[in-house]
């Protein structure tokens, strides 16, 4: 692994009696696209606010490009872009006049940020919009924005808490894509997310967190690999059947989840299962075989859903 | 060309660096940014309502009550609230934009809360907010004098003196606005602030002299700011500068400290938990 | 088929149910709807009816104020203030919210209930929290002896008449209002803050130059008072005064609800 941008160790911290961030220890290296997965109130905004040194930590030490937040509060920011889970555009201001104030803010030369800004308009997609107030902006429009927006100082980190909740399809991939050639040009990226397939479309490695805890840690495939099989066979038979059947199924399958509406039946071959349920007679209402997600993932390591 | 880093690592050594960029002027520069794009209403509209006090009372209490014995000797009723009115103009226009317009930018659209992911620190946001309220203040000021000056209401050319102490006056009364503001949460506790506020006002001397009221209600109303504001704008006015207009002026230069200390550590607090 | 829920009853009470939400909304707020129902008029009344009273009485006794002690003269203006800040209150943030800023205006329109009823539950409620205000505030009146009991009290329905008419006129202008950037801003400083200062509150009307007369004469205010000094201490009023100003507030009131019936149902349909 090459040098590490961050760092952290035992980070904790508590909001008097709850504790948000539970003694957690991660690595991000340069260049990497860093995932925290886990359902709302798992902890991944507080660790986000404490490497934006934005937040202090109770205990544990942190490490910020060899900095550490709290000393140098000021030197740390100025490293990183940040996207806020609820946007913060200045709706008194438009499109351009965002970027541009924002530039600003970091204390960069007039001429430096006036061109930085004709560039990010072309990268957000926004040049149409440049003289619109961002009240005016869809909401896709808008986190597109944001996004221009953290990157006018040049971070070498972006950090993204929740960057697509919110948005429909077809938002998301155009997100995604902005976000992909960031990481083609080499930018760190930190992202929060409670959706699985955001964290296997945009992470290169990822840590699970549940409670304030890192519950495991690995590239969504490694996860995959190693928290669940290769394929899952979804089925219903009907809520008052459903839990008749699944001591039969237990025996079938390598692990199972007796979900409220939907049995999960772990397996390296659905199809396979499914005639094999077939011919014991059990025939459920409906089936579906598919790849095993990160989503499952989660469940094997919490026993919950990611989205309750 | 320095890049975002460089900029701010110039600046690790310095004290408090962690509260201060140095950099109040962005804060300003984006004020005067969306000024140009807003609308002229509002603050066109803000230095009218002094002027209406003035010319309501003026006109109609000065019928009802005749002359005003001050320091300076008896004067018209309508010569006396004028500088009162000032006083009162400019604080109220300090205290409107440091409250609804903070509340508005800390709650709301969570504008602080973009400002202060960035190098930038606390200070930074407290200072250039309230000195852009301070560039208001300064223009009603200018605007009162020159609506007053005609109708003949201003003594001499020192009473010029009064559009800076207004816009100190103004100074203390932002710098502790926006830090009570931070503790509010609705419209409704918004609500309270008016009601503080007003008996500040309409007790401190602004439409006639305290020393009407018992001494233990003159006492209290000394203490208040709004009365060290009309007073001191009362002194320049009529040109009657004495140890008291220097007391005037203390109370306001302390009360601007500590409001800006109490700002900071509010806005420390809020946003850097 | 019958889910409990009566289409007949929602056609008929609909109003009334919109008033009930709107009256549980502001009993949120009871503590500082009070305080802000008394404490406001108190303050006016102690440092301008005393303290500008004393200069008053100094100067001209009271023959500046039709014969009465200063502080009782602007009593009755301060309860139809109140009265009329009350109304404005209760009717411009509900229907701002409503149609703006929340927009629940539309969720509620969505079930039977139509515009004009949503306007009237609203106009309703208000009603409710200006008979509060004014009743509280005429008590502390009476409790400090500036008005009597028994000579004063229907001051206090004038002040609620006054104040629904301002509060229906108010929420027809704001119920056709599309951008809210300065409107709060403008109608304080260019109506409200105007409508104080020139009605004849703190003075006799006659006091000013005839040409600042006329914002008197359209104000709410200088009506809902000149009929509060008649009715609260026997102010001299002509009968033809007398009816000018009751024909004034009448027609200010159903004007109002006329343009809100109308303007309510039409940005409701769109």
């Amino acid at each position: 692994m090459s040098e590490s941008l961050i760092s952290a160790r035992g980070l904790t911290k508590k909001f008097g009696d709850f504790t948000a961030v539970d003694g957690i220890d991660f690595d991000v290296a340069k260049g990497e696209s860093f995932g925290l997965l886990g359902p709302n109130g798992a902890g991944k905004s507080t660790t986000m606010r404490i490497i934006a040194a934005t937040s202090r930590r109770t205990s544990g030490t942190i490490s910020i490009l060899g900095r550490d937040p709290e000393e140098h509060g000021p030197q740390v920011r100025a490293h990183l872009g940040v996207v806020p889970q609820q946007d913060n555009l200045d709706t008194e201001l438009t499109v351009t006049e965002n970027l541009y104030i924002y530039g600003r803010y970091f204390g960069l030369s007039k001429k430096f940020v006036n061109k930085k800004v004709e560039e990010l308009l072309a990268f957000a997609q926004l040049e149409e919009k440049k003289d619109v107030k961002v009240e005016a902006l869809s909401g896709g429009m808008k986190r597109r924005l944001t996004i221009a927006r953290a990157l006018v100082s040049e971070p070498d980190i972006l950090m993204l808490d929740e960057p697509t909740t919110g948005l429909d399809p077809q938002a998301r991939h155009i997100l995604w894509d902005r976000l992909f050639r960031l990481k083609e040009d080499g930018v760190t990226l930190i992202i929060t997310t409670h959706f699985m397939d955001e964290a296997e479309q945009l992470c290169d490695r990822l840590v699970v967190m549940d409670k304030g805890k890192i519950m495991a840690e690995g590239s969504p495939a490694e996860l995959i690999k190693k928290y669940a099989t290769r394929e899952v066979l979804e089925v219903r038979f009907g809520s008052d059947r459903n839990k008749e059947v699944a001591p039969i199924l237990r025996e079938m399958c390598e692990r199972i989840e007796e979900l409220p509406d939907r049995i999960l039946l772990y397996v390296e071959d659905g199809e396979l299962l499914l005639e094999a349920i077939a011919a014991k007679k059990l025939h459920p209402n409906t089936s579906l075989v598919r790849r095993s997600s990160l989503e499952d993932v989660f469940l094997r390591l919490t026993g919950r859903s990611l989205i309750e | 060309m320095r890049s975002a880093v460089e900029i701010a690592d110039a600046r690790a050594d310095k004290p408090g660096h962690q509260i201060y960029a140095g950099r109040a002027r962005a804060i300003i520069e984006r004020a005067s940014i969306a000024l140009r794009s807003s609308t002229w209403v509002p603050i066109a509209t803000g230095f009218i309502e002094p002027v209406l006090y003035l010319l309501a009372f003026g006109y109609g209490m000065g019928a009802l009550i005749g002359d005003i014995s001050t320091s300076a000797g008896a004067v018209d009723y309508t010569v006396f609230i004028a500088p009162g009115l000032l006083a009162t103009s400019a604080m109220n226009g300090a205290i409107y934009d440091s409250t609804w317009n903070v509340f508005f930018k800390l709650n709301e659209s969570k504008l602080y809360q973009g400002m202060l992911a960035t190098p930038l620190g606390p200070l930074d946001v407290a200072l250039g907010e309230i000195i852009w309220a301070l560039f208001r203040g300064l223009s009603y000021s200018i605007a009162f004098m020159l609506i007053t000056a005609p109708l003949g209401l201003v003594p001499s050319w020192s009473a010029l003196l009064a559009i800076p102490a207004a816009v100190l006056i103004a100074f203390g009364f932002a710098s502790f606005g926006m830090a009570i503001t931070s503790y509010f949460k609705t419209y409704q506790q918004m609500g309270l602030i008016n009601i503080v506020l007003l008996p500040m006002f309409l007790f401190s001397g602004s439409l006639y002299p305290i020393s009407v009221y018992p001494d233990w209600l003159e006492f209290t109303i000394k203490l208040l700011p709004t009365w060290h504001g009309i007073e001191l704008i009362r002194d320049i006015w009529f040109g009657v500068i004495d140890f008291s207009s220097f007391s005037h002026l203390s109370y306001f230069l302390v009360m601007i400290v500590l409001g800006l200390f109490f700002t900071t550590r509010r806005l420390r607090d809020l946003f850097m938990r | 088929m019958n889910s409990g829920v009566s289409v007949e009853n929602i056609r008929r009470n609909g109003a009334l149910y919109v008033a009930e939400s709107r009256i549980r909304q502001m009993s949120k707020w009871k503590g500082i709807i009070t305080v802000v129902a008394v404490g406001n008029p108190l303050f006016y009344l102690v440092a301008i009816g005393i303290g500008i009273g004393i200069l008053v009485t100094e100067n001209s006794g009271t023959s500046g104020t039709g014969g009465v002690e200063y502080i009782v003269f602007i009593a009755p203006a301060l309860l139809a203030n109140t009265a009329l800040l009350g109304a404005m209150d209760e009717t411009v943030f509900p229907v701002m919210e409503g149609f703006k800023w929340r927009k629940m205006f539309y969720a509620i329109n969505s079930t039977p209930i139509t515009g004009p009823q949503i306007a009237l539950g609203v106009f309703l409620a208000a009603l409710v929290r200006v008979a509060f205000s004014v009743f509280v505030y005429w008590i502390l009146l009476v409790a400090f002896g500036v008005l009597s009991l028994q000579d004063s009290w229907i001051s206090v329905f004038v002040a609620m008449y006054g104040g629904a008419a301002f509060g229906a006129l108010m929420m027809g202008i704001v119920a056709g209002v599309k951008k809210d950037d300065y409107f709060l801003t403008v109608l304080g400083r260019l109506v409200i803050t105007p409508l104080f200062l020139f009605s004849g509150t703190f003075f006799p009307l006659t006091n000013m130059p005839i040409y600042l007369q006329p914002i008197g004469w359209i104000s709410p205010l200088w009506h809902t008072t000149e009929l509060g000094r008649y009715f609260g201490y026997g102010q001299e009023l002509s009968g033809t005064m007398l009816t000018i100003h009751f024909l004034f507030l009448t027609a200010m009131l159903i004007v109002g609800i006329k343009i809100s019936n109308i303007r309510f149902t039409n940005r409701l349909l769109k």
